[in-house]
Formats: C-alpha cells, structure tokens, sequence
C-alpha cells in the first residue's frame, strides 16, 4: 500500500485526470500530450519547491528506501554479523560484510523497519547502547582486515529508555565518536532517510559524508525543538526551517561532501534510479579515498571534523 | 558590606557572581534551609544541613580547584557567533547577549591552566547559568584546544561538565562539536595523557554522549542528573514512571558506568591524588 502526503496528493490528483482524459480516447492526441507536458513541467515545478518541512516528510516517507534495501539491492554476498559481546544483539543497526561494486567492505545501517512488526522488532530505527557496541565491534573488523567501511544513516535518534541510560547510551555514543575517529581504513557515511542527533552521528564519522538528496541531519528533531524553544508542537515548521537540516543547507555549511540527487518525486517513487545514484555517488567517493595510507584516512578525518565551528 | 567581607575572606582574589540569587540568605533547594550566604560560601557552596550540591559558577569552581593565584584563562578571545541566523521565539544573538551580561563570560566553558597541589593541570570548566552550558562551536572548540594543548604540552586534562547538551541555536554545527571534541580525545591518548572527567548537576545529551563520558577515570558530584535523554523525554516515549533515584549520580555508579562519587569538599584532594598516580 502507498501512503501519500499532502503534497503528494496534488500530484497525484492531477496525475489521475490525465490517466482519465487518456483512456477515454476522445481526444486528440496531440492535445493530450501538450496536458501531459504541462504536467510534467507543474511536477517539476512543484518538487523543486518544496519546503524543509516537506523534506522531513519525505525523509520520513514510510515507503522509502530502507538500509535493508540498499544492502539487498546495491550490495551482493551479505554476511549479517550479532552481538555486542558484552550484553546483546541491538535490531536497530545491521551490521555485516559484503560486495559493493565487487570490492569486499564492510557494511552497517540503521534499520527502522516496515511493517508494524518488523518496527517494533527493529525498535523504529532507535539504536541501544548494543547497538552500537555491535556496531563499533564490527567496525573494529573491517580495520583489522583492511576493508572500507560503508555506513548508512537512518534514525530518529539514539533510543530514549531505562534500559538505554542503564546500558551506557552516552559512553556507547561517545565511544564511537573517539573510536571512528581513529580508524584506519576509509569510511563512507550516506544519510538515506532521517539523521537523527548524536544517535545518527555515533555511525557516521566519516571521511565523506553524502546525503540524499531529501534526506535531513539535524540535532534535535523539529518536534523536540518546537516543543522545548517555542513551547509548542504548533512551531514545528518554524522548527524545521530555523535548524537548517536539508542536504542543500548541510552542503552549504560544509558539513557533508556530496548530495546523492533522487528521482524527482523522492526516492520512494523510483528505488531503480536511487539505487543507481547511490552506487555511483558511493563509488566515487570510495574511490577517492583508497588512495590514501591509513595515516592520511585518520588525518583527512581529523581535520575534516577539527574545522567545523569557530 | 558583610557580604563583601565574607567575599574576601574566601578569597583574597576577585570573585565573580555566584548563582543564587543575590542576598545574605540562600534558600537550600533540597531541604528548604536558610542559610548565611557566606556560611554556604566557606562549605563551598554546599548544604550544611542535607549536602545539597549548589550549582557553581564556573570561575568560583576554578577558585575551589587551582591553588591560590596560580591560574590563567586560557583562550578568552573566541566569540560565539549566530552562523545559522537562528530566531525562536527570539533572536539567538540577543540570547546570547543576554547570556553574556548575565554572566560576564563570552561563552559557557572557561579554559584555564594553573597547579592543583603544585602540579600542572588543564581545566576546562562548564557554566550552566550561560544558556544552560549548552555546546554550540565555541564550546566545542575550547573543549578541543585544551584537550589538543594537554596533548602537545603533555599535562593532565580535567573536564568540569555541566550542560542540557548541544545547543539547538546553532544546529548541525554544535552536534558536529560531539566528533571534534571526542576525536581530540584520540591524540591524549596516543601520548597517553591523563584525561579525568568530573560530571556535575545536569550533564545531558550531547556533552554526557562525547567527552564528558570518554574521561580515562569518571568523577560525578552526589546526586547529578546524568544521562543521554532527559528524563521527560524518556517517559513520554515509554509511558512509565522512572524509578527513584534514576540517572543520578549513585545510580550510575551502580550501574558501573562512573568511577566514584565524590563530594565538592574532596574534590580537590581527589583529582590531586589521581594526577599524581596517573602522570
Ligand atoms: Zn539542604
């Protein structure tokens, strides 16, 4: 089943009559072709338009590419790895090896699941100190055995729970900022959906980090932040314009390296071509950074980190 | 008058404000107790009667630690800036402002470096009265010059947090702060050098989830709240009452997740004894 927001609607709507108009086969077909055009430019209009507020939805679309998509159709040979070693085996990150372009790398994601079943097992994307302690572990691996290290983005945010503060969220976080950090073997981070605050961050401390093209990376949600500096959930879209989260705001504040661009209508509308930007983008930029001695992997990511701010 | 005798007797130096409001008698927000402001000064700032950890200014917490005029400040020139132009429901750089009068610091950190028991140390100390000791690019990057400079010059690093967490006004940038400062944490140790990190009433989000919790030995004053999420937060996302005592101080010492608690009067003499162990 798809689900369609408000802007999608529209489109859809308009989208629908022409389906119509054609079928019924009364009109001349050059007429319909001229509406089909006008069509086509209105979407491109339309989608070239939209608000940050529309992106967050878009990052947020319930059909669109998952990390378990990405890993089933862009990657081939996956071997999923378990377990922290210490407590448990988070659902939240996938973690694992596999071929990408043929090249052996490591792989891990964030998963929020698809149907109501899978959420709850996955826990809606929101990683446990296990999770990341799984994924830290396995990160550890790929730098033992010299493989790059892909990682894609797609939380909410780092789980908020008695379990979550018992475990460690805070050093498992922290851990991973330090540890990443020092990693001597590439590592690509994609932001394919939603960048969820320090919970996304504890993945991707990256020697690039690409972004989809509607996918957002921000501190706090613009929920969390209407409801704390405006006091009201009604300041939501102020929220999302104020934090400046899309990949075009990011890429400006120099904070990513590249915008993975996806099919007009968002990366749910056409997995094929998001799949193949993907693999390009990716590429491109693994390519870029096989070059460098381990030496230069931790400098570049150093200093890449060292100059963001003041 | 009096209170500026009780001023000077605490310290011969100047003295900045402290947090409470202003006058000879300070309320204990714990058990309700009066007491003679300069009573509470002399027991550094904490409640005689139940022990209540008032918060500290950080230049008085300076005081408390490095022996008597042997500190500087360290890396006073840096400015937050608005990068993002960010209003709420108001200006950030009128918050800012705001912040900067009321505190009489350009930012919520304050680097120094002076001796603790005669031994060189590196302190970088927390203000929570400045917008909550939250984390935007300058703090971020004071965090990173001393740890860098604790590093190169091989002295212990002490960090005294006190901080909600990033600070929204400056957005992806502050959470970016979170990698600069745990990456720094990388070099000290490479040269193996000491890093002691000391939590005090509130350190959350994104300070408790970076350096605050890399520190090579954790100290955590009685009774602070510390964690990731704020406990709101948490129990609206699982709908339960938390458990008494959660995310404080002895219960994350229970959990195994702090080294020690330790009380604001030992503070001094602990930090002394593990440099000297450590170094
Ligand atoms: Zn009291």
């Amino acid at each position: 089943m798809q689900t369609l927001f408000e802007f999608e609607k529209k489109v859809d709507k308009l989208r629908k009559k022409i389906e119509e108009l054609k079928s019924m086969g009364k009109f001349d077909p050059v007429v319909v072709e001229e509406i089909e055009k006008k069509f086509q430019k209105k979407i491109k209009e339309f989608y070239g338009n939209l608000s940050p507020w529309d992106r967050v939805q878009i990052a947020r679309h319930p059909d669109r590419p998952h990390t378990i998509d990405y890993i089933n159709n862009v990657f081939t040979d996956f071997i999923e790895l378990h377990g922290d070693r210490h407590y448990g085996d988070g659902k939240a990150i996938i973690a694992g090896f596999a071929k990408f372009s043929g090249i052996p790398v490591c792989v891990i994601g964030q998963e929020k699941g698809r149907d109501t079943k899978e959420k709850i097992a996955r826990n809606f994307g929101m990683p446990l100190p296990e999770d990341y302690r799984k994924a830290l572990r396995v990160m550890k691996l790929a730098e033992k055995f010299r493989k790059p290290i892909i990682t894609l983005v797609d939380t909410p945010g780092a789980f908020p729970g008695i379990e979550a503060e018992e475990h460690g969220q805070s050093e498992a976080i922290a851990r991973n900022l330090l540890e990443m950090a020092k990693l001597k073997v590439p590592v690509v981070s994609v932001v394919i959906g939603e960048g969820g605050s320090g919970g996304a961050l504890a993945i991707s401390v990256a020697n690039k980090l690409l972004m989809l093209e509607n996918a957002i990376y921000s501190v706090i949600s613009p929920e969390g932040c209407a409801a704390i500096l405006w006091q009201s959930q009604d300041k939501v879209k102020e929220a999302t314009e104020a934090l400046k989260l899309t990949s075009r705001d990011l890429l400006k504040l120099g904070i990513i390296d590249g915008i993975i661009p996806e099919p007009l209508e968002g990366a749910h509308r056409d997995y094929e071509t998001t799949f193949k930007n993907f693999k390009e983008h990716v590429l491109r930029a693994l390519d870029e950074l096989l070059g460098l001695t381990p030496e230069e992997l931790v400098k570049q990511r150093y200093e890449k980190f060292r100059k963001i701010g003041v | 008058m009096l209170k500026k005798f009780f001023r000077k007797k605490l310290d011969g130096e100047q003295k900045p404000q402290s947090p409470v409001p202003t006058g000879l008698w300070i309320k204990c927000e714990n058990c309700k107790a009066l007491h003679f402001r300069g009573e509470l000064e002399s027991n550094l700032m904490v409640c005689p009667r139940c022990g209540y950890h008032f918060p500290v200014p950080a230049k008085d917490r300076l005081y408390m630690l490095f022996d008597k005029g042997t500190f500087e400040e360290l890396d006073i020139d840096l400015e937050p800036q608005d990068i993002l132009e960010f209003v709420d429901r108001k200006p950030y750089s009128q918050r800012l402002k705001e912040a900067q009068e009321k505190t009489g610091l350009k930012d919520a950190v304050i680097n120094a470096k002076g001796k603790l028991d005669g031994k060189d140390v590196l302190i970088s100390c927390f203000d929570f009265r400045f917008m909550g000791g939250s984390m935007g690019s300058v703090v971020g990057e004071k965090i990173t010059r001393n740890i860098e400079r604790a590093a190169e010059e091989r002295i212990p690093f002490i960090c005294i947090s006190a901080s909600g967490g990033a600070r929204m006004q400056e957005g992806i940038i502050s959470l970016m702060q979170m990698a600069k400062t745990s990456a720094a944490l990388a070099l000290l140790e490479e040269r193996g050098v000491p890093y002691i990190s000391v939590l005090t009433h509130p350190t959350m989000g994104g300070v408790s989830a970076s350096f605050a919790f890399l520190g090579d030995v954790i100290i955590a004053e009685p009774k602070a709240l510390i964690g990731f999420a704020g406990p709101r937060v948490i129990e609206q996302t699982i709908r339960q009452k938390l458990p008494k005592g959660f995310q404080r101080s002895e219960f994350l010492l229970e959990h195994g997740l702090i080294d020690m608690v330790v009380e604001r009067k030992d503070l001094k003499n602990t930090l002394s004894q593990l440099v000297e162990l450590l170094s």
